[in-house]
């Protein structure tokens, strides 16, 4: 029946434009088998050609993992996961590995094509002046494919690659530092992830340089049940400075993707690392069906005097967001900043939040949180700042946000403040409110249709952060965040 | 993956043991309101709360009650005698009086016109319709707290106000302890206003023994009544003290509740306010002043289920020595509660190194037409303010006082009559003072 | 021109406007006055489409068209312009953006080129000079902070740069001293080319000695009571309106 096809057809657009990047990748795939077990593990490894001290700490991972419980106390709902139904590994076909872009997969260019990525290191992002370079290193499912501008970075004395390489080919570094921040038994998904990570990205920066460019990685989960277990480490020596970006997506499917990641930051003496996300995983689609469950442990940890990490993330995708992207703030007189965008429509739901952990003296630190809920979404921010007994002069200041659109949401604000020193100054702050009607009608009378109006008053609601992007991404993010909120009015 | 059969502390275990041989004759079965059976199942099923438990994550009950007194005998008439006597929180505030000593009902002045007082164990025996209004609140349903008070209620009273009653004479409800061996008390009262009824409640707990005393009072505002509540603490060093308040607000009722806190080695104040009536006004406030190493939880929960509420919550806290302060607040608004106008705020001084302020404002919120707001600070005293009165003349000492009376004058500001202002605050500076 | 016939509206069941009938021709400026409760901002509000009043008879027609069933931003399009009592802050949004997100909207959905970025640089700042608005204001966020004048003068701007055909001024004078008063209205005289019209609501009739109207309407209780020229207005400010308030009550 043509009208039927039609209908289908109608509602096919309807969601791409909803989720651009829902599109699905035909490829020929080297998947390990279904579940999990020591075999997997080493299967894993063995892939990757890790020496057997990698696979000693991939198998410690495991058994400490099959003793451990999934956390039960995030604000989120989900049907159990049955971890032996998901594949562990796959990685597109490439014999022998691509030496360079011109030997990678055709298929696979098109798709970060698609992506708006570049891969091509004459290629700059579109629409931004003057043309900024970024190297990217591009993951798919669970390989690394291609890393841009390594010579550039190399000569620079950069270490940018994927993370197995680096386990390859700079052994020492990655056995001083891995886990080093978020240790091995950490937390259940932090744990199945030091077990089966595949792949992620890696880099070094040594004393007193600062990276010639943004880094930046992409992830892309393409293939079906099976998990994304992504693991990134990140050293800034001495007096270095690094900003990487982190983008993510993935195809619209009706069955729940995994993906559980870990990033770990490690900031030495006036060393500064500023990490940007733009997470836009498949969300489910209007029934709530599909989308990826994202249970990420990032945590930076600010080890030397004067360090600083910044956090800046754009959470719009996911059906789930478990998430809270932490700074232990170790060295003297060391800074770690939060700062969160989180948008939820249709039936996301997100816990997502920080921990500033206050060690060392006058340590400061600053949350700006910004949680938009539509639709019947749940947005909860859940953070913790803490200072410890040594922690004499500590600074925080904490601002949460958050915005309601529509009387089926929920947001939710639960900040724990524990201060074990008088010399300790925290401030906290958190607003609830909606987008009055008054405002609405203003911009109305002006032109603006509801949804324009809507993404114009939460781009301004969310200003604060978008400035701490870098411009290529905050372009990106102001976009996405109008998509987001697509059929939020009405 | 199995669940861990928690080993019983011994705390738990004598709770347990008491339990089987309770003292109390108050008819508390399956048919009454009580229930104890209910509470005593999940005694024996959950234990004492510990920092497992998200609500009492920092009051770890099951550590910090080593040793569970037993439930308090009835007291002999000297001991009455003695413990009226010995009484002095708002002994200048004009008010008729009900003495609890040692947990029990033990003497009341007649009440005023309008006010209908009767026992507990009465009110139970005659299934006063009155008692359809105990355990009211569902947020406080399931509470550890509040459940052992159900286990070990040993008595209570129930005070009703009649509609249009505007009752001059506060009412104070006076809870002291005393003797010598350490005892628990589980008193109960419920405070019932008809629609429009106002009344000003004090309530007072005091005494000489180290007691551990758990007790409930439960409000039940109808339409467009108003209760006025001032609490103050100032039990012996050595109490472990649990207290729950509850309020259920009609539509436009106002409620409002100041406590002083300034005694116990251990204490966990929880409140529960319940909208019921739209357009309803909460006010909620409190000053802790804690030393050595005491530890003070204040948990509360308001929860907006009707439009147009308005609530406000300010509580203060100052942490000498190696002391622990907790505060918890949650403002929930539910999916109908639009209009909805919450604000919150704590703040904590810490004065010496080993202070410790734990805080934790929660924001729960359903609805889109709502303005709900909460803040915590945490530091020391003002530097900057310290040197201005200090270059205007002031020793640091006196400077000190007077920015730490100014502190929690915030809060007790709040206590609408200034002779119950002006105890409270009496008390506050004594007991800052202390501090030194 | 715009025809307003018959026009009756009801908020939260409370009869605002009462059978109304209005018309103002190209190029016209009318000016509404009246006491408070009569009514003048319900107005202003119904014919931009405010969503909570409700319309229960009558029709607006807008060059022949009638505009009720239209969105306020379909009605922003086909040049009605509303100019606010009291603007609105938008916080985060700098005036900036907002000018040029409100101006590229209109110009999309009457089918026109979207202006350069340069072109559109121009014109804000031509229309900002001659309101004495500076830079500065223009990269704050919109209303934020901004004094009572300095939003009404934020107003008139967002009006120059519309190029509306029918604006509503609704109470503009209110909080203005006698320099921003001038100023605005020399920003309202300077979009008067015989073509576009204006509806000005006004309480005082001091507003009408720097914007001269063409017609002034007295309105009470929701509909219009009497209408003439600029000695009406000169003549309510000697006898207020006592007469038109015991009159319609």
């Amino acid at each position: 029946m043509p009208a039927v096809q039609e209908t289908v057809e109608r509602v096919r657009t309807l969601d791409v434009d909803q989720y651009k990047y829902g599109f699905e990748t035909d490829l020929e795939v080297d998947k390990a088998p279904r579940g999990l077990n020591e075999d997997i593990v080493r299967l894993i490894s063995a892939k990757k050609g890790e020496p057997e001290w990698m696979t000693q700490w991939r198998l410690e991972a495991f058994r400490r993992w099959q003793t451990m419980r999934e956390p039960g106390w995030a604000r989120v709902n989900y049907p159990p996961i049955d971890y032996q139904d998901l594949y562990y590994y796959a990685a597109p076909k490439m014999n022998p590995a691509p030496k360079s872009l011109d030997e990678v997969d055709p298929e696979i260019l098109k798709t970060y094509e698609k992506l708006g990525i570049p891969l091509r290191e004459q290629e700059i992002l579109a629409g931004v002046e003057p043309a900024r370079r970024v190297a990217v290193d591009a993951v798919f499912d669970s390989v690394s494919v291609v890393t841009t501008f390594k010579e550039e970075l190399r000569k620079a004395g950069v270490i940018f690659c994927s993370i197995s390489e680096a386990i390859r080919e700079h052994p020492e570094l990655v056995r001083k530092y891995l886990g080093s921040v978020v240790p091995v038994s950490d937390n259940f998904f932090a744990t199945l992830n030091s077990a089966v990570f595949t792949d992620g990205s890696f880099v070094y920066v040594p004393e007193g340089v600062r990276c010639p460019m943004e880094l930046s990685t992409y992830f892309r989960i393409n293939e079906r049940n099976t998990g994304q277990f992504e693991r990134t480490l990140i050293i800034a020596d001495k007096g270095a400075y690094v900003s990487y970006l982190e983008g993510c997506t993935a195809p619209a499917r009706d069955e729940n993707q995994l993906h559980a990641a870990v990033v770990e930051l490690v900031a030495l003496d006036d060393a500064e690392i500023k990490y940007s996300t733009v997470q836009n995983w498949y969300p489910g689609d209007a029934e709530g069906k599909g989308g990826v469950y994202n249970f990420v442990t990032k945590r930076g940890d600010c080890r030397g005097r004067d360090s600083r990490i910044s956090w800046t993330q754009v959470e719009t995708g996911s059906a789930i967001t478990w998430k809270y992207p932490s700074c232990i703030l170790r060295g003297d007189n060391s800074r770690g900043e939060f700062y969160s965008i989180a948008i939820s429509n249709g039936f996301q739901q997100v816990d997502s939040g920080t921990k500033m952990i206050h060690l060392g003296r006058n340590t400061t630190s600053r949350i700006i949180s910004k949680g938009i809920a539509a639709g019947r979404s749940e947005n909860t921010y859940r953070g913790l700042v803490s200072a410890h007994r040594k922690a004499s002069g500590a600074r925080n200041f904490t601002n949460c946000d958050s915005l309601l659109i529509g009387d089926r949401c929920g947001a939710h604000t639960v900040p724990y403040i524990e201060s074990k020193n008088a010399s300790a100054i925290f401030e906290h702050e958190a607003t609830t409110s909606k987008i009055s009607d008054d405002q609405m009608f203003y911009c109305l009378q002006r032109g603006l249709d509801a949804e324009e109006a809507i993404a114009l008053i939460v781009n301004g609601f969310v200003k604060d952060v978008l400035q701490q992007l870098p411009m290529e991404f905050a372009v990106e993010a102001q976009k996405l965040i109008s998509i987001s909120l697509e059929g939020s009015v009405g | 993956m199995t669940d861990i059969t928690p080993i019983r502390t011994q705390a738990e275990t004598q709770l347990l043991d008491y339990l089987r041989h309770p003292r109390s004759s108050l008819p508390v079965g399956d048919g009454s309101v009580i229930r104890r059976a209910d509470a005593i199942a999940r005694l024996e099923r959950e234990g004492l709360p510990n920092r497992r438990v998200e609500e009492w994550k920092y009051t770890d009950l099951r550590a910090l009650l080593r040793e569970a007194a037993p439930p308090a005998e009835r007291p002999s008439a000297a001991d009455i005698a003695e413990a009226r006597a010995q009484a002095r929180v708002f002994a200048d505030v004009a008010a008729v009086r009900l003495d609890f000593v040692n947990g029990h009902l033990a003497a009341q002045d007649a009440p005023p016109a309008g006010v209908t007082v009767i026992g507990l164990a009465q009110a139970l025996a005659e299934e006063h319709p009155v008692l359809s209004n105990l355990n009211r609140v569902d947020v406080a349903g399931g509470n550890a707290s509040y459940e052992l008070n159900r286990a070990f209620l040993s008595d209570g009273v129930v005070v009703h106000v009649a509609a249009e009653q505007a009752v001059a004479q506060p009412l104070h409800l006076r809870f002291v302890n005393r003797g010598g061996a350490p005892f628990s008390t589980a008193p109960r009262v419920l405070v019932v206003l008809d629609k429009r009824a106002s009344l000003t409640v004090l309530e007072s707990h005091e005494g000489d023994v180290a007691a551990q005393p758990n007790s409930v009072v439960e409000f039940v505002l109808a339409d467009d009544a108003q209760l006025e509540h001032a609490r103050v603490n100032t039990e012996a060093a050595g109490t472990i003290a649990l207290s729950t308040i509850t309020a259920v607000v009609g539509t436009r009722a106002a409620f409002r509740s100041v406590n002083l806190h300034a005694g116990t080695s251990v204490s966990r104040h929880q409140l529960f306010v319940a909208y019921e009536g739209e357009d309803a006004r909460v006010t909620l406030g409190g000053v802790t002043v804690l030393s050595g190493t005491q530890h003070a939880d204040t948990t509360l929960v308001v929860d907006h289920a009707v439009p147009g509420g308005e609530s406000r919550e300010l509580f203060k806290t100052v942490i000498d020595g190696e002391a622990k302060g907790v505060f918890q607040g949650k403002i929930v608004v539910r999916p109908d509660a639009q209009k909805t106008d919450g604000r919150m705020m704590s703040a904590a001084l810490l004065l010496s190194p080993d202070a410790t302020m734990n805080n934790k404002p929660e924001l729960e919120i359903w609805a889109d037409d709502v303005q709900c707001a909460h803040g915590a600070t945490c530091g020391e005293l003002d530097d900057e303010l310290l040197f201005y009165l200090t270059a205007r003349g002031l020793p640091r000492e006196e400077a000190e006082a007077l920015l730490l009376q100014a502190f929690i004058g915030e809060a007790l500001e709040l206590v609408t009559d200034e002779a119950i202002r002006e105890a409270m605050t009496g008390l506050a500076i004594d007991r800052l003072a202390k501090l030194a | 021109m715009i025809e307003i016939k018959n026009l009756v509206v009801e908020i939260e069941g409370n009869r605002i406007l009462n059978g109304l009938d209005l018309t103002v021709r190209d190029g016209e400026v009318a000016a509404i006055m009246g006491p408070n409760g009569s009514g003048k901002s319900t107005l202003s509000y119904v014919i931009a489409g405010k969503e909570e009043y409700e319309v229960l008879e009558g029709e607006i027609l807008l060059d022949g068209e009638n505009i009720l069933e239209l969105e306020p931003y379909e009605r922003a399009a086909r040049g009605v312009f509303l100019a606010f009592q009291y603007p609105l802050e938008i916080p985060g949004v700098a005036t900036m953006s907002f000018l040029k997100a409100i101006l590229n909207a209109q110009l999309k959905a009457r089918g026109e080129a979207e202006l350069t970025t340069p072109d559109f640089m121009r014109r804000v700042k031509a229309a900002a000079e001659r309101l004495q608005i500076n830079q500065d204001m223009l990269k704050r966020a919109l209303n934020v902070g901004f004094s009572g004048g300095e939003k009404k003068r934020m107003e008139i701007l967002q009006m120059a740069l519309l190029q509306p055909s029918f604006c509503i001024l609704d109470e503009t004078d209110s909080g203005l001293d006698i320099d921003a008063l001038r100023i605005v209205a020399e920003g309202v005289n300077a979009l008067r080319d015989g073509k576009r019209s204006f509806l000005v609501i006004t309480h005082y009739q001091r507003l009408l000695n720097h914007i001269v109207p063409d017609t002034v309407h007295v309105m009470s209780k929701g509909r219009i009571v009497r209408t003439g020229d600029r000695e009406l207005a000169l003549e309510l400010e000697a006898s207020g309106y006592a007469d038109y308030v015991t009159e319609a009550a």
